[in-house]
């Protein structure tokens, strides 16, 4: 079996590369300050729009002109995106005649999809017409994302500009993003998706008499085209409630692999696009190193755990060994086509960006298990990053970093020969305390009152993890959930929603704003004297970095909750 | 560190008396809050103590809670000890310059040939006034020499015994209030209004009354308290946590937690490391004008040198006589010795030591009566002897030439190029019009300055020769001392306009200097150390100024820079590497009462919840007064790339920032728990 993990994921982790280093390339080719389309195809067609849309409107930005136009551009697919949910009923492909959404919910999927959080409070198949899944859905799909990756790239231009604080323009980067990047994977995606046996019709559902006699209901629509533009966006709200569990979402083998390098293709091709555009590709390969080694820790330990035996399992003389036939371990929860080990690699992989898609149930995991999703969540989903957010998270920690271990080589700190001063480390540290705010914070309130705790339906630790896990989800952006938290509440609804929107703003500003005090400032020349930025020492710095915070913060009420969880199951 | 660096013991006990003292003068509100992290730990301990209060009063009181606040309050005395230590070694320095305030009077004319003057305080004197200072008066304020020359005996403010000369339009015209002139009359300008001068400035400095945050020590600031906040919300919610999972935790132990998290080591040390990093200039004899000037100098890229009395002893040396013209060697140094007999200038005595120790002439029985001396002039632009006999001239080669009515020969011309060449300066010796040879002048290289320059290239600093002489020459001595550039036939918009070069390119530049045509580069350089001995305007336009006025200080400087940093980098990553060892002896007391199984984390094996959180808060209060040695003295700093810097320092204070706390809260339990089980 440990042979199999192996070369399960020697197979996952070459693919991803072939893919991820040639997507590095070509978003620099789009994306680096002076690439006007990057004398690709579609240049000429670009100067026709900029001639049409006039200079007005595509000129370089300062941050806060990029922020103005981001903020205002959100604003309105909000807007769109509740109305058609809020009038779901009267619209169009709508064969099971699902009816208008309710306010707090409609609220909280708009937030939700604005977001790229994908955060699913509803059971997508039993809520929402097709109409509301493609249109609705799906067009935010694409521009969220296009949001974070386009946040991402103005970041990362920050570090070339010398004195001049011109970031790039909001509009063109999320076309280009839009047309270039997401489409046409998305779209290749689910020719693959459909090929493997995934419906995408517009059909109502099917009923069906099982073997057992009794009846079915079997949904179906447009599911190939939804996955594909959720795995690829990063969004990971799936068509169907179990997500990436069910069968049509995740039928083969195939697909579940090829699902987790779609995940991870973006952010890591993100992490390798920073090193090119910065003109030295050592840092960003650094950042990967980095980055890949807690990605390792954390599917080992992942794995490990799950591989345990369960001992409420070993009470019912469960069979949890390792044979060619039984997977072993904690296989609640878990689908037997995926198995412990591309499941635990889904779960980690899905947390490391701001995915949230799942092919198991995080409810059902060990304690400490489902320690690994949530811990890479708080540490702000930067490992790798999502297709953008989380991107910018890592800069923070990287310029953190910087700041400490900087100042021990004699020099005033400094990150690709931008100076680290007070105003950086003030931006900083608001998004260091957001997540916090957020994730303890606002938990502790869910636990407390009454309106909160009616979510949660196991007594203890695991209802404390149970809640804590949702406000980490919601505020990392990322979706994914355990399923004995009751998220259509409205308390929940408008409480998530409200968190969601503080994870995603209450970063992307502060991480303009740092790209815009950049971006103004000198470079200082690399020497042997300057703290370098790439290479084992500073692999094992930002590593420690990310570990030490995500760790002194959170480690109290872990301690409370899956840890104590943990021991209490272990005690005998 | 050169041996000029002045020690004086760390722990003296008199100054650990009164920083004691001190220490519960500044558990003043105001005072205190000018630390967010003390005054943090002032108001935790303050909590503590109200609650101890209630308890008290309510008879729910346990002696552990007493001890725990007791330790608490230590921390904060601890932290006000550290800085108050740091403050007194400045103050102590800034005494003894007070003392050489001497109240004086001063001689005031009215214009530079009034003879009569009016005896007025120097306190009343103003910027613009005239003042005659006579030998034995003591200078009454800062100023230039407008008029004569004079020796000056500066020892109290450098130390140095030897007295200067100070003399009217020239680069050595600035005097400073408080030095007393030994012999002749000068009259000067005054340059600063009372309670501005110099001395009044260092004192200022030195006791601290503008030492204002550094940018960098702000920044850190702020990450602290960014630091304090999360850890104040992470205890803050903890609490609620626990009563979601079934039980409160006692405040004292949630606020010991607090405390033993947030970052109090480096916080009570920040303003020690600070003044600290001050004082070392102070001592090493540099005042700087401000904090930030001593930051930059940690980040300074480029090093502009002078050559003279940096890179090169002052003066050039005889090195070797070449014959021309079929003369033996011997020829030419005789007549090179003959017509150098006179001649007072070091180029003219190292011709006639070099002659003396090659052919065993003998200088005083050589001088006759009937030799006459011709000094060197800038016009003739030569020197020599004359007698009955004959006439010998040395000199530039051009006049020489030009004093023969030619006589050049391609022989002549290719060993000139060859003196040159090496950096050389090559002077002609002629003898009744006929030339005999070559002298060959020789910039010799101060001792140790090649490695020094090496040491600097390890580090990242690049460094650039300036001097006025030739490109060759410039080349020959730069490749012979090591440096990486250089600048020839600099002046002053030369220099000016390297800096700014530099600094287009995003490079902090340090120079020294002492002219005043030197101010404006002085100005522009991020780091202007000017010579104490330079024109007003040079120590105006500088932001530190070096009293021993030793341009090679400038290294020193930069290393102190970098010490300083490095000190505030080590400890911050020290005290937060701590929080882990604390974590493991705080949580697993906190949660024991709620879940039994928490003992399993308890892996120090604390002898008891009480004794652990104890151990713990004790450990955090000791560790700051541990540390105060290494915040004055500064982090140990051996030159050498980035990387290998970092590698050392990350081995010994990260990873024992890790160990150490876990070793030392098991001793301390192991002590505290003897007590409490008695």
């Amino acid at each position: 079996m440990m042979g199999n993990s192996l070369l399960q994921f020697a197979f996952f982790a070459f693919v991803t590369m072939v893919l991820a280093i040639p997507c590095a390339h070509y978003f620099t080719r789009l994306f680096a300050p002076k690439a006007a389309g990057g004398g690709l195809a579609f240049e000429p067609l670009e100067r026709l729009l900029t001639k049409v849309v006039g200079p007005k409107i595509l000129h370089q930005q300062n941050w806060k002109e990029y922020l103005l136009s981001l903020i205002v551009f959100n604003l309105v697919g909000a807007v769109f995106l509740y109305l058609m949910l809020r009038l779901q009923g009267y619209l169009p492909w709508n064969p099971e005649g699902f009816g208008n959404i309710p306010p707090a919910l409609a609220l909280n999927i708009t937030l939700s999809w604005l977001t790229d959080t994908g955060w699913q409070a509803y059971a997508g198949e039993t809520t929402l017409s097709f109409f509301s899944q493609m249109v609705a859905l799906t067009s935010q799909n694409f521009l969220s994302c296009a949001t974070g990756l386009g946040v991402s790239f103005a970041v990362a231009r920050a570090f070339i500009q010398r004195e001049n604080s011109a970031l790039g323009n909001f509009y063109a980067d999320v076309a280009r993003s839009t047309f270039y990047v997401l489409l046409p994977l998305t779209f290749f995606f689910a020719l693959f998706l459909i090929d493997q046996g995934i419906p995408q019709n517009l059909d109502p559902s099917v009923q069906a008499t099982t073997l057992e006699g009794a009846s079915q209901t079997i949904s179906q629509g447009p599911i190939a085209s939804q996955i594909a533009a959720k795995i690829i966006g990063a969004n990971g709200g799936g068509f169907f409630h179990t997500n990436a569990a069910h069968p049509y979402e995740n039928p083969t083998p195939l697909t579940n692999m090829m699902q987790i390098v779609a995940i991870l293709v973006i952010p890591i091709a993100l992490v390798l696009f920073f090193g090119q555009i910065v003109g030295d590709k050592r840092q960003g390969w650094s950042l990967f190193a980095g980055l890949t080694i807690l990605f390792l820790i954390l599917v080992f330990l992942c794995a490990y755990f799950e591989q345990m035996h369960h001992p409420v399992l070993s009470a019912l003389n469960v069979d949890q060994k390792i044979t060619s036939t039984n997977p072993g371990g904690n296989m609640e929860g878990k689908e037997v086509r995926c198995g412990i080990f591309t499941s635990a690699l889904w779960t980690v992989a899905t947390t490391s960006t701001t995915q949230g898609s799942v092919n198991s149930s995080l409810d059902s995991y060990m304690p400490l298990g489902a320690v690994v999703p949530l811990l890479n969540m708080l540490f702000g989903e930067v490992v790798y990053g999502g297709v953008g957010y989380g991107r910018y998270g890592v800069l923070i920690y990287a310029m953190i970093t910087v700041f400490i271990a900087g100042l021990k080589v004699g020099r005033t700190p400094e990150y690709l020969g931008k100076k680290i001063e007070a105003r950086e480390i003030k931006l900083a540290g608001l998004v260091m305390l957001i997540t916090p705010i957020c994730v303890l914070g606002f938990s502790l309130a869910s636990l407390l009152l009454p309106q909160g705790a009616a979510s949660i339906m196991a007594e203890g630790p695991h209802g404390l993890t149970q809640t804590v896990y949702a406000y980490a989800s919601s505020a990392a952006n990322n979706g994914t959930a355990f399923n004995g938290f009751n998220a259509d509440t409205v308390y929940q609804n408008l409480v998530l929603g409200l968190v969601i929107l503080i994870g995603r703003f209450g970063v992307i500003i502060p991480a303009l704003a740092i790209a815009g005090s950049l971006a103004a400032k000198k470079i200082v020349p690399q020497s042997v004297g300057t703290f370098s930025t790439q290479g084992p020492l500073f692999v094992l710095l930002l590593t420690s970095t990310i570990i030490l915070f995500g760790g002194l913060v959170y480690f109290p009420m872990l301690a409370l909750g899956p840890v104590a969880e943990h021991l209490a199951l272990f005690a005998h | 560190m050169s041996k000029k660096y002045k020690r004086t013991s760390l722990l003296d006990p008199k100054l650990l008396r009164s920083s004691a003292r001190l220490a519960f003068v500044k558990l003043k509100p105001t005072l205190l809050a000018q630390n967010p992290i003390m005054f943090t730990v002032g108001i935790a301990s303050l909590l503590a103590t109200v609650l101890m209060i209630r308890d008290l009063s309510n008879g729910t009181f346990s002696p552990i809670d007493a001890q725990i606040t007791v330790w608490l309050w230590i921390t904060v005395l601890f932290g006000n000890f550290a800085e108050a230590v740091a403050e007194g070694r400045g103050k102590a320095e800034a005494d003894s310059l007070r003392r050489k305030k001497i109240e004086t009077m001063a001689k005031k004319v009215s214009s530079v040939d009034d003879k009569a003057y009016k005896t007025v305080p120097a306190t009343q004197l103003a910027i613009g006034d005239l003042v005659l200072v006579e030998a034995g008066d003591i200078i009454p304020g800062d100023g230039d020499v407008v008029h004569g020359i004079a020796t000056v005996d500066e020892s109290s403010i450098t130390g140095e015994s030897a007295p200067v000369i100070r003399e009217s339009n020239s680069d050595r015209s600035a005097v400073t209030g408080g030095t007393r002139i030994i012999s002749d009359s000068i009259i000067v300008q005054i340059g600063t209004n009372p309670g501005e001068s110099f001395l009044d400035r260092m004192i200022g400095l030195v006791e601290g009354a503008r030492r204002q945050k550094t940018p960098n020590e702000v920044a850190l600031n702020i990450f602290l308290v960014g630091l304090t906040l999360i850890f104040l919300i992470v205890c803050v919610t903890l609490q609620g946590f626990a009563a979601f999972s079934g039980g409160l935790l006692p405040v004292i132990y949630l606020i010991a937690l607090f405390i033993a998290l947030i970052p109090t080591t480096i916080g009570g040390l920040l303003s020690a490391i600070r003044i600290a990093g001050m004082d070392r200039l102070v001592r090493f004899n540099v005042i700087t004008k401000s904090g930030r000037a001593v930051e930059a100098a940690g980040d300074i890229d480029t090093l502009l040198l002078d050559k003279t009395g940096t890179v090169t002893l002052g003066n050039r040396m005889a090195s070797a006589f070449i014959p021309v013209n079929g003369m033996r060697e011997k020829d030419v140094a005789e007549a090179a010795f003959l017509s150098s007999l006179a001649d007072d200038t070091p180029e003219g005595k190292s011709i006639v030591r070099l002659a003396e120790k090659k052919f065993n002439f003998h200088g005083e029985k050589t001088r006759t009566e009937g030799m006459r001396f011709l000094a060197f002039s800038a016009q003739s632009r030569m020197s020599g002897v004359d007698t009955e006999n004959y006439s010998i001239r040395k000199g530039a080669p051009d006049s020489i030439f030009s004093l023969c009515g030619g006589g050049r020969s391609a022989a002549i011309e290719e060993a000139i190029e060859r003196v040159a060449k090496t950096g050389g300066t090559p002077l002609l010796v002629a003898k009744d019009k006929r030339i005999l040879g070559i002298i060959h002048l020789k910039d010799i290289i101060k001792p140790g300055i090649h490695e020094r320059f090496a040491t600097l290239r390890r580090m990242g600093i690049r460094t650039v020769m300036i001097t006025g002489d030739n490109p060759v020459t410039a080349a020959a001595i730069s490749a012979e001392a090591g440096v990486d550039d250089f600048l020839a036939e600099a002046t002053p918009e030369m220099k000016l306009n390297l800096i700014r070069k530099e600094q287009a390119e995003g490079k902090l530049v340090a120079m020294c200097g002492d002219g005043s045509n030197d101010a404006p580069a002085l100005a522009q350089a991020d780091v202007g150390l000017a010579m104490n001995t330079g024109t007003m305007a040079a120590r105006e336009a500088g932001n530190m100024i070096d009293l021993d006025n030793d341009p090679t200080k400038l290294i020193e400087v930069v290393m102190i820079g970098k010490q300083l940093l490095m000190s505030r980098g080590t400890l911050t990553t020290f005290s937060i590497a701590n929080d882990i060892a604390k974590y493991f002896a705080i949580l697993p007391a906190l949660f024991i009462d709620i879940y039994p199984t928490m003992g399993t984390l308890n892996i120090m094996h604390l002898q008891s919840p009480e004794s652990a959180i104890l151990s713990a808060i004790i450990f955090n209060a000791l560790i700051l007064v541990a540390l105060i040695p290494l915040a004055l003295r500064g982090v140990r700093f051996s030159p050498g790339p980035a990387n290998l810097v970092l590698r050392r320092n990350l081995l010994i204070y990260g990873l024992g920032g890790i160990l150490v706390p876990f070793i030392g809260i098991k001793i301390i339990d192991m002590i505290v728990s003897v007590f409490m089980g008695g």
